[in-house]
């Protein structure tokens, strides 16, 4: 019953991506809706020490063990798309880590770059090291990578490649569109994973980084994002390594969203949230006037990006953007010093990976102490600009 | 005529933002039982931004409901809705033990929609419990509607939505028209007290009371949940008298 039942489902599945003759059976998994061929045809074999279980299994013509034995076989065969974000010739740091976390998967890796410039970017990426094949799709519809034409975009090249893993950092552009992209392959998405445990098990945050869990996912694709601050960026290219480059499907879906203008703060500063040293400030400096006057300062001896709690960005002392906690930029760099900062969960969310720990505060039984490597009570007018004196000696 | 308005508000009752989450000895899940758990902060703001749309455009606004999914005690969240300004609610019964993904959330709540032919849903950028930021845009996804994620600022221009998006360096702004899916930042607005006469008035509103079944949705499992860790504890707490120390310690540790 069951087997019979099995086979005629499979016989009903109709694929105009299937290449006939290339297999005996047709190997398709139900995606969304479409139907899809994984792997691509260079990867349709069975690894080699699977070959003496599947002959034992055929000539017990234990046919339907077979098709649930190629089932787990073709998912092993792995191949991962990283999307790699860029803007105005430059890549974004942190969409970098998530060709770092592809590599720790095991599979082959092919880097996805769309937009004006994907040749250009392309021809880039091809030198990075793990780096097996580059798709770009040029066309300046997805430069402002609005997830209505990004998401289908996405998913045609995942279909059309047979990838298994789709990887994105989870940056502004990965949040937003990814999630978009797992709906449309009906899957779940793994968020802003901090460690990869094999191919199909990864470590994230829950909580506000106050759990760690281990998710296995049981889909067919797995759609993930990546912490940036929990894997370094890929290398700066190698000569050695030259990836072909190929053209990506484009669907040419159009976005009932338009993007209309944007806002972002420019300064000659390190980006927060790839910065190897943060100088952050909370409520203690009382208004935006001392924030600058006592913040800025140290942060230019000591080469730092600036951070802030939400209470000061709340108060108005500093640009959202700059926002360090569970809700804003989550940071990991060398050296963190929190000035005027109590440490609420929400904003030891998003620094507590620092390497070091600086905490001034005039409250010592503040939580921020608890978690900081160096601790020095006191008041953070007069102490810090005595830091910044001395440090630039 | 401008098109109305009819706006969804899904929100999800997690633990108390204030309380510090535990994890179980048996390293399977953070330990919440008898902690206080409220309705996540970014859904407050997700059902104070619906009022406020209705507060604004008078005409335009002809429904605000409210719905949650999960065990009983999820009306708690949805009174509080209630008593904040939506006109009724909606509660999606799922036991504790079976806490749905957000994919499942995702298509439950595109029933709901299809069910009562809201054109907008409003909701929290994130659950503080699992902190996925997943749930709006699978939903968008899956109705092949306009979203616009992290909103700062909403305008309804005619039939046009503009809203500013909190990105990384900075902000955008998106302009879209009906159906649209917008997820809320924390700096959007400042959601309001329900006063007691209002908490009052909330027991009288409308709650309908629904299984997935009732709503013909099915969903699978996508992820299995193998372990939940503490992660690993700082060594904390070494205080040190002055400056001098500071920077002392800092060369030490090769900083500087």
């Amino acid at each position: 019953m069951h087997m019979t039942t099995r086979k005629r489902k499979r016989k009903r599945v109709v694929t105009p991506l299937h290449h006939p003759g290339t297999c005996i059976e047709p190997r398709n998994i139900q995606v969304g809706g479409n139907y899809l061929h994984t792997p691509p045809p260079s990867q349709r074999h069975l690894p080699k020490r699977l070959q003496p279980a599947m002959l034992a299994l055929r000539s017990a013509g234990l046919r339907a063990s077979i098709h649930c034995f190629r089932l787990t076989a073709s998912s092993r065969l792995l191949s991962t798309l990283a999307i790699l974000e860029h803007r105005q010739g430059k890549w974004n740091a942190n969409s970098l880590s998530a060709l770092t976390a592809a590599t720790q998967l095991g599979s082959g890796v092919t880097a996805f770059i769309a937009g004006s410039d994907a040749a250009k970017m392309g021809a880039e990426a091809a030198k990075f090291k793990g780096v097996e094949k580059v798709l770009t799709v040029e066309n300046e519809e997805y430069d402002k990578g609005l997830p209505e034409n990004f998401a289908p975009l996405v998913v045609e090249n995942v279909k059309e490649g047979g990838f298994t893993h789709v990887i994105a950092a989870h940056t502004a552009f990965g949040k937003n569109t990814m999630p978009r992209v797992a709906a449309l392959l009906d899957v779940g998405q793994v968020s802003d994973i901090v460690g990869v445990e094999s191919e199909d098990t990864f470590r994230r945050p829950i909580y506000a980084g106050n759990a760690i869990a281990t998710i296995k996912s049981l889909d067919s694709f797995k759609v993930i994002t990546v912490r940036p601050s929990a894997f370094d960026p890929a290398g700066p290219p190698a000569e050695s390594n030259a990836a072909p480059i190929e053209s990506g499907k484009d669907p040419k879906t159009t976005s009932q969203t338009a993007w209309v203008s944007e806002q972002i703060s420019t300064s000659a500063r390190p980006d927060l949230g790839s910065a190897a040293r943060v100088v952050s400030g909370g409520r203690g400096l009382k208004d935006k006037e001392n924030f600058d006057k006592v913040i800025t300062p140290l942060a230019d001896a000591l080469g730092a990006a600036i951070g802030a709690s939400r209470a000061a960005v709340d108060a108005g002392y500093a640009d959202n953007a700059l926002q360090v906690g569970q809700t804003g930029k989550i940071v990991a760099p060398e050296l963190y010093v929190a000035v005027g900062i109590s440490g609420a969960i929400q904003h030891l969310a998003g620094m507590k990976d620092s390497k070091t720990i600086v905490a001034i505060n005039k409250d010592a039984d503040a939580p921020i102490f608890q978690v900081a490597d160096i601790g020095l009570v006191g008041d953070l007018f007069t102490t810090v600009p005595e830091l910044t004196e001395k440090i630039k000696q | 005529m401008s098109q109305k308005l009819r706006i969804l508000t899904p929100v999800k009752r997690v633990l108390d933002y204030a309380l510090k989450p535990r994890v179980n000895k048996t390293q399977t899940a953070v330990d919440i039982a008898g902690m206080k758990q409220s309705l996540n902060p970014f859904d407050e703001i997700a059902v104070e931004e619906a009022i406020r749309l209705r507060e604004k455009h008078k005409d335009r606004v002809e429904d605000i409901l409210a719905a949650s999914i999960g065990p009983v005690k999820a009306q708690d969240c949805l009174r509080t809705a209630m008593a904040m300004g939506a006109d009724r609610s909606a509660h999606i019964e799922v036991p504790e033990s079976e806490a749905p993904e957000p994919l499942a959330v995702a298509k439950i709540l595109k029933a709901l929609v299809e069910k009562e032919g809201s054109n907008v849903v409003i909701l929290g950028k994130q659950a503080i419990d699992d902190d996925s930021q997943q749930t709006g845009q699978m939903l968008a996804g899956l109705l092949g509607w306009s979203q616009a994620t992290c909103a700062a600022e909403v305008k309804v221009e005619g039939d046009e939505i503009l809203v500013t998006r909190e990105v990384d360096g900075g902000t955008e702004t998106v302009k879209a028209q009906l159906p649209i899916i917008i997820t809320t930042d924390l700096r959007l607005n400042e959601p309001r007290f329900a006063t007691l006469p209002n908490i009052m008035k909330a027991k009288k509103k409308p709650m309908q009371k629904l299984k997935p079944s009732d709503l013909n949705v099915e969903y699978k499992k996508s992820f299995e949940l193998l372990k939940v860790q503490e992660p690993p504890t700082r060594q904390g707490g070494a205080k040190v008298g002055s400056v001098d120390e500071v920077v002392a310690k800092l060369k030490e540790a090769g900083v500087i």
